[in-house]
């Protein structure tokens, strides 16, 4: 190889800020937009993507010198399917009210594409520590998008955060905010901050050089 | 006549009132990456709606003959073995594989067909077809209607899914059509730099979203007026 694979270390800090599944590849959209209307959705949600997302990566490294190209799409999306059968039963043993309020959000994480993305850019071409390592950067990324969102959402929307008051009581809550075109609005938003906080932080290190 | 006062108010339902890309968030990815020209935008919609179409006919019938509680063919399989009769098999807890198994392959079926019978149609689908299978809106369909498969007093016919499923597509389709549109006007305006791209792309789909929650209770004129019309 010419070109020096990312260590495990490098691949979990990229996970995490530079490149974050939500704000820098805009990936796995749809569980972002749908259940961050309060912190707990949120979280249970990314704990059960983590678990999908770490499993799978780990699994896809210890068989990746089986994997025929042609195939390997479907060997993913199985795998990937796999483990979130097993999520989805533990959470309705466990958690049932969550489980009722994710509904179909949860068997949707097979096709959350920062799943498959992970799989095809690392688990099938690295070892099992990398792997492992570039799952949690990646969750824990994806779970920093999605409470981020989450807590402008449920602040604006029902005044409460992790269901205990923060706003003062004569808080008017939007409505709108915990309803579909909040959830647009927010990130869209969001995303803009984070765009700016890039560009000014390129800026000032132009200056500097 | 019931029949299709159903069929109707199904079709809006996930066509308008809870639009699938509007209202339950599926199918986002390619309504943010192939939403930039109005004709790649529609083909990508009739494209996912041809699909939809297929994975949902054969993901009914997986469910109402294998997965379902109390499905015939497992029953079957179980008595012949010499189970006991009175043990009801409830196999859904295969139901996620079988249903992306469903979903790829048909993909698949569907990119040989076109490609061996529609030539100038497969170009111009171009890389659209094989992302299909990553498309949540066709599996989230394929949920809805196990839903509906789930308690053995009222399930749904295969009339009642396929019309779920198009006015899905349909759904689908219109949004990414109306984005599209959209963005392409966008072009030419004076948006903030942090905010081009997907920034803008995301308000404008919010602003699209209140627009579609003025469709809220729709159904209830629509069901009176259809009674008033077929009796």
């Amino acid at each position: 190889m010419a070109q020096d694979e990312p260590t495990a270390l490098e691949r979990f800090i990229n996970g995490v800020l530079p490149e974050n599944a939500v704000y820098r590849q805009l990936l796995g959209m749809c569980p972002t937009l749908a259940v961050t209307n309060g912190m707990k959705p949120a979280i249970t949600m990314a704990c059960a993507t983590a678990f999908a997302l770490i499993c799978a990566n780990i699994m896809i490294s210890l068989i990746r010198g089986l994997l025929k190209p042609h195939l390997r799409i479907l060997v993913f999306t199985l795998t990937i399917a796999t483990f979130v059968t097993i999520a989805d039963k533990l959470l309705a043993a466990y958690m049932y009210d969550m489980s009722k309020q994710l509904g179909p959000y949860v068997p949707l994480i097979i096709v959350n594409c920062v799943i498959i993305s992970r799989c095809e850019i690392c688990a099938s071409k690295q070892g099992l520590r990398v792997a492992a390592a570039d799952g949690i950067g990646m969750s824990l990324g994806f779970a920093l998008g999605l409470a981020s969102i989450a807590t402008v959402r449920e602040i604006l929307g029902s005044g409460t955060w992790f269901g205990l008051h923060v706003m003062p009581g004569s808080w008017p809550a939007w409505g709108i905010m915990v309803l579909p075109p909040g959830a647009f609005l927010t990130l869209g938003l969001l995303l803009g901050a984070a765009e700016w906080v890039v560009r000014k932080r390129a800026e000032r290190a132009k200056e500097g050089k | 006549m019931e029949t299709l006062t159903t069929l109707i108010l199904i079709f809006i339902g996930a066509a308008l009132i809870n639009n699938f890309v509007l209202h339950y968030f599926v199918g986002i990815c390619p309504f943010l990456g192939v939403s930039r020209r109005v004709d790649t935008a529609f083909g990508m919609g009739c494209a996912v709606t041809f699909v939809i179409s297929v994975a949902a006919l054969l993901s009914w019938a997986f469910t109402y003959f294998i997965l379902r509680p109390g499905a015939p063919l497992p029953a079957w399989v179980w008595e012949a073995a010499g189970g006991n009769p009175e043990t009801q098999i409830d196999l859904s807890v295969l139901s996620y594989i079988i249903y992306i198994f469903v979903i790829a392959s048909s993909v698949q079926f569907v990119e040989m067909y076109v490609r061996k019978f529609f030539p100038p149609l497969y170009k111009s689908f171009g890389v659209f077809l094989p992302l299909i299978t990553t498309n949540c809106a066709i599996l989230f369909a394929c949920l809805e209607i196990m839903k509906h498969l789930q308690d053995p007093t009222k399930l749904w016919g295969l009339h009642e899914a396929l019309t779920l499923a198009f006015g899905g597509g349909v759904g689908f389709t219109l949004a990414i059509s109306l984005m599209a549109g959209i963005r392409e006007d966008l072009d030419m305006c004076d948006v903030p730099k942090p905010l081009r791209g997907a920034g803008i792309a995301l308000i404008v789909a919010g602003i699209m979203a209140m627009a579609f929650m003025g469709f809220t209770g729709v159904e209830q004129g629509v069901q009176t007026a259809l009674g008033s019309l077929l009796k």
